[in-house]
């Protein structure tokens, strides 16, 4: 048979989605097709879709697990809305994920799965390779686990052994289908196996059979070539959004010279930020993992009003759990930054998916007038700088920062240019000098109303605070009504006094227009891409991301005057356009929002956007 | 142990006016909490730390106005929880004596679960348990170490509930030290303290406090005049356990458990005795020790265990130490450089 020339098809962007049981190796598949793109020079986003179990039912949609990568030419923002290439390992992975794939995707699916029996399971009455209702595809039905055995025979490796590279089969067909040599995929093998020689050999099989057979059908028409991105020039890594809010972190407290110390307690999606700075105790962290969500806040209350820079991380229950002690913080006037790692929620709800569902707790969601600082990261790798400039805020200014990140950035990730930590901003706590002897507790500088921090050990500075409200500068409790009054007010206050020192709000497109995208936290990337697009095509549409919630920048007003239309878009049901009408209640409001667990697609934003600019 | 985990010594000597803070004590007129901050302020100059080395971290309950009336760095903190805010205190600096003021309320109820956990991690501060058997601050209910069928303003028909013994509570979390004292035994108060100070680990120390208005006379029988010969026993190290008006009485360990036992009668003399070792690893006697209770036994008082063990605030410094000798990653730069990272 001649073999068919494949037509090289050159694209800006490609979206690849690994699918298979959990326990299939999909994450691991798709983190080293992620970073074979990386080294290639492409951008990239990714993003794991995992189920709450950690190894569900097999063959049944509980189990599936998945990891989504978007890999571009032109810059990727987000992770993708839907699929190019589609690898489905067995029947229940297909059935839950054809609704991400394109039309004409193309679909590599483990035939050798679709037995009677997993075909029930997954769902469908009937065999889908054989009832034509894939019609719209380009399905390749490979038989992974039979051409797999196959090319391990010479390691004669009992079944379940071999079948554990699967896995690695299908990674080989993609790789052909992007014309990448295989060295980078052997180079993982041999660093990952080393003490396991018979692994990596059999892994270097099980690629080279995947290979070699998705050059030999002649049913992958089309291969891809994704030229290197234009990025800026600098040293890159790829990065998950919870291990860059540790690093910020890290980089703080380098900063600032005050030694970290984080109290947590495992929840997911936060449980990442605990695990990664536990692993970095010779950069001085220390880290706590408390009995319960209050002690993990409690300690760092405690850390805090000793000197360190104190953190506690949680996800939507725990901040619950940690409230009356926020306002313990708030009202002692301590730095403490509050990692939020938000999930769909009430209650329990969805932990491993993600939600914008808790701004409305962070803002207000403790007894008493009780403000402190609000900022919410925006993509994974601004997950360093957002954590960063929470560490910062909080010391510099002496009050509990609120950070907000979610599930979806959290565990995504996404390129991350290394900067140098001489490069970023200067922290400088307001330390109190040993022996002042001005020094009272709740003496403030007249500019920012920001306290001093008196560090125990320190000579001449003994001084008590708690949770029962002070007289203002001499420190002592206080019941009398003027001075709450006076407290109540200054709290509030010395947080709105931050915008002082905060960048102005950025807009994307026109500073007038049309229509004014508004949104914050983990859905930029979405919004962003599908503002451009809208930009790219004429529309008098820009796009303002907010970051900072409270204080809000002190151009917000003047922005959100400028345009016919507003519209906020968020993954709950309308917290944020709600905090603005409170702040701004001159302008109109029109909203977009889903509460489903999952980040917005750029579709339907673009296609929500074009139906208000019609409507204009 | 490293000299940078020890705490720093004053340079002078201390007196008790070093501690008197400028604040007007609160506490109604009669409670035993006047003479646990007597005793407190006997204490602390004697230990020898500087006086900014000293940090009181308390909850909430009347027990917890504590911190404002000793001059110290000071943390009132919020119900239940001061024993989570000093565990973070002392692994942020383990320079500081950590002292903690708390009640049967703030660590037997709201925060059973941090009083448990700070006590098996073995971090190293002092526990004050002001243990009157009531809320006063919200005058007057009863609460975890109440005995079963107390009247009071939650309970009208008596108590249905099993109270607490902290000792064997403090024990059951594998605790490394417990003391009892009487809050109108300044001396006993005093020693213990002392006791608990030197102590490297959680020190707990039970005081048997009077409430003068929800709950005057609680621990009468074992206090007063009239029965604390009998009903109370002192312990000390390597002596033979002996009480009693005329120290005619004893305790000795029997087939079933520990007996009371008069000295003289049944051939029975000192040496059959136990002899108190309050260093023994094994917990076993101290918890025989700690569940005494009146009128069948004397109540134990002074220190029932003092066991050596490694400190939480020690291993964390240890393992940083080592961290900072063995590992590549010296600074951030070299973290955000590590692993895979390409040059674009």
């Amino acid at each position: 048979m001649a073999k068919k020339k494949n037509e090289v098809v050159t694209r800006e962007d490609v979206v690849v989605k690994f699918v298979g049981d959990s326990g299939d190796g999909m994450q691991l598949i798709g983190n080293l097709f992620s970073d074979t793109a990386a080294l290639l020079g492409n951008d990239l986003a990714n993003f794991p879709d995992y189920p709450a179990e950690i190894r569900g039912p097999h063959n049944t949609i509980a189990g599936v697990s998945g990891f989504q990568v978007h890999i571009g030419h032109k810059r990727v923002y987000s992770s993708g809305d839907m699929c190019d290439v589609l690898v489905a390992m067995n029947p229940a992975s297909l059935r839950a994920n054809l609704k991400w794939a394109k039309k004409g995707a193309t679909i590599i699916t483990d035939f050798d799965t679709y037995d009677e029996k997993a075909i029930e399971k997954s769902g469908y009455k009937v065999n889908p390779l054989e009832d034509g209702s894939l019609k719209d595809y380009n399905i390749i039905p490979a038989p992974i686990t039979s051409l797999n055995k196959e090319g391990l025979k010479s390691l004669n490796l009992d079944n379940k052994t071999a079948e554990k590279s699967r896995n690695i089969f299908a990674l080989g067909m993609i790789y052909f289908m992007f014309n990448w040599k295989q060295d980078k995929a052997f180079d993982f093998f041999e660093k990952k196996f080393s003490k396991k020689p018979v692994v990596v050999e059999a892994n270097k099989l099980a690629f080279t059979a995947g290979y070699n057979y998705a050059e030999t059908i002649e049913a992958i028409s089309v291969t891809y070539n994704v030229p290197a991105a234009a990025l800026e020039k600098g040293r890159y890594r790829n990065i998950s959004g919870n291990v860059a809010t540790a690093w910020g972190f890290l980089a703080a407290s380098e900063r600032s010279g005050r030694p970290l110390f984080l109290g947590s307690y495992p929840i997911t999606p936060a449980t990442e930020i605990l695990m990664e700075l536990s692993k970095h105790k010779s950069l001085g962290a220390k880290v706590f993992q408390a009995e319960d969500e209050i002690a993990g806040i409690c300690s760092a209350i405690g850390a805090s009003f000793t000197g360190s820079m104190a953190l506690t991380s949680t996800s939507g229950p725990g901040l619950s759990l940690k409230s009356e002690a926020m306002g313990l913080a708030v009202i002692t006037e301590l730095p403490l930054v509050i990692v939020n790692v938000q999930r769909g929620g009430p209650s329990t709800g969805l932990p491993t998916k993600s939600e914008q569902s808790d701004l409305m707790q962070a803002l207000y969601g403790r007894n008493g007038e009780c403000p402190l600082i609000v900022i919410a990261a925006s993509s994974p790798s601004d997950c360093f700088y957002a954590a960063f400039e929470a560490a910062k805020l909080s010391m510099e200014h002496m009050t509990p920062v609120i950070l907000l990140t979610d599930g979806y950035i959290g565990q995504g990730s996404e390129l991350f240019r290394i900067p140098k930590v001489k490069d970023l901003p200067k922290i400088t706590p307001p330390i109190a000098a040993a022996n002042d002897p001005n020094y009272k507790p709740f003496n403030r500088d007249p500019k920012t109303l920001v306290r001093k921090w008196a560090l125990p050990g320190t000579e001449g500075l003994r001084h008590r605070v708690g949770g029962l409200e002070k007289e203002n500068g001499i420190g002592n409790v206080s019941m009398d009504p003027a001075n709450h009054q006076l407290m109540t007010d200054l709290r509030y206050e010395k947080v709105m006094k931050v915008a002082d020192t905060l960048p102005k709000q950025e807009v994307l497109g026109e500073p007038e227009g049309d229509l004014l995208v508004v949104s914050w936290g983990g859905t930029y990337g979405a919004v962003h891409t599908a503002v451009e697009d809208l930009i790219k095509e004429g529309k008098k549409i820009s796009h303002a991301h907010f970051k900072h919630i409270m204080p809000m920048p002190k151009n917000t007003e003047d922005i959100l005057g400028k345009f016919k239309q507003i519209v906020v878009c968020e993954l709950n049901s309308g917290q944020f356009v709600q905090y603005l009408k409170m702040n701004y209640p001159q302008f109109k409001y029109k909203q977009f929002n889903k509460v489903q667990g999952l980040p917005f697609v750029v579709t339907e934003l673009s296609e929500k956007f074009n139906q208000i600019l019609k409507e204009i | 142990m490293e000299d940078n985990f020890t705490v720093e010594r004053s340079r002078v000597p201390l007196t008790k006016e070093d501690f008197v803070s400028d604040q007007m004590v609160k506490w109604c007129p009669g409670c035993g909490a006047h003479a646990i901050l007597a005793s407190v302020a006997n204490v602390f100059p004697k230990i020898g730390y500087k006086k900014e080395n000293f940090c009181v971290v308390s909850g909430i309950g009347c027990s917890s106005r504590f911190p404002y009336y000793v001059n110290t760095y000071g943390f009132h903190g919020i119900h239940g929880r001061a024993n989570a805010i000093a565990t973070g205190v002392k692994i942020s600096n383990p320079h500081l004596s950590v002292w903690i003021a708390t009640g049967d309320g703030d660590s037997m109820a709201i925060g059973g679960n941090h009083f448990i956990h700070i006590i098996r991690r073995n971090v190293d501060v002092n526990i004050l348990l002001f243990n009157n058997q009531i809320y006063g601050l919200t005058k007057g209910q009863y609460s975890p170490t109440s005995p079963i069928g107390s009247i009071t303003k939650t309970s009208p028909q008596g108590t249905i509930e099993h109270p607490f013994n902290p000792g064997e509570l403090v024990l059951g979390a594998q605790g490394t030290f417990f003391a009892r004292a009487v809050d109108t035994n300044v001396k006993i108060m005093t020693e213990v303290m002392f006791e608990a100070a030197r102590h490297d680990g959680t020190s707990v120390i039970e005081i048997l406090q009077n409430c003068v208005i929800y709950n005057d006379g609680c621990h009468t029988p074992i206090t007063s005049k009239e029965f604390r010969d009998e009903n109370q026993i002192h312990l000390k190290n390597g002596e033979p356990m002996i009480f009693g008006k005329n120290n005619e009485k004893g305790i000795k360990l029997g087939p079933n458990g520990l007996e009371v036992v008069t000295l003289g009668e049944n051939g029975v003399d000192e040496n059959d005795l136990l002899v108190h070792d309050q260093y023994s690893q094994d917990p076993g006697i101290h918890l025989m020790l700690a569940k005494m209770t009146a009128p069948y036994f004397p109540v134990a008082m002074g220190v029932i265990r003092s066991a050596m063990y490694s400190t939480y605030d020690d291993l964390v410094e240890e393992q940083i130490k080592f961290a900072k000798a063995n590992s590549k990653i010296k600074n951030v730069d070299d973290l955000l450089n590590s692993g895979d990272t390409w040059e674009i």
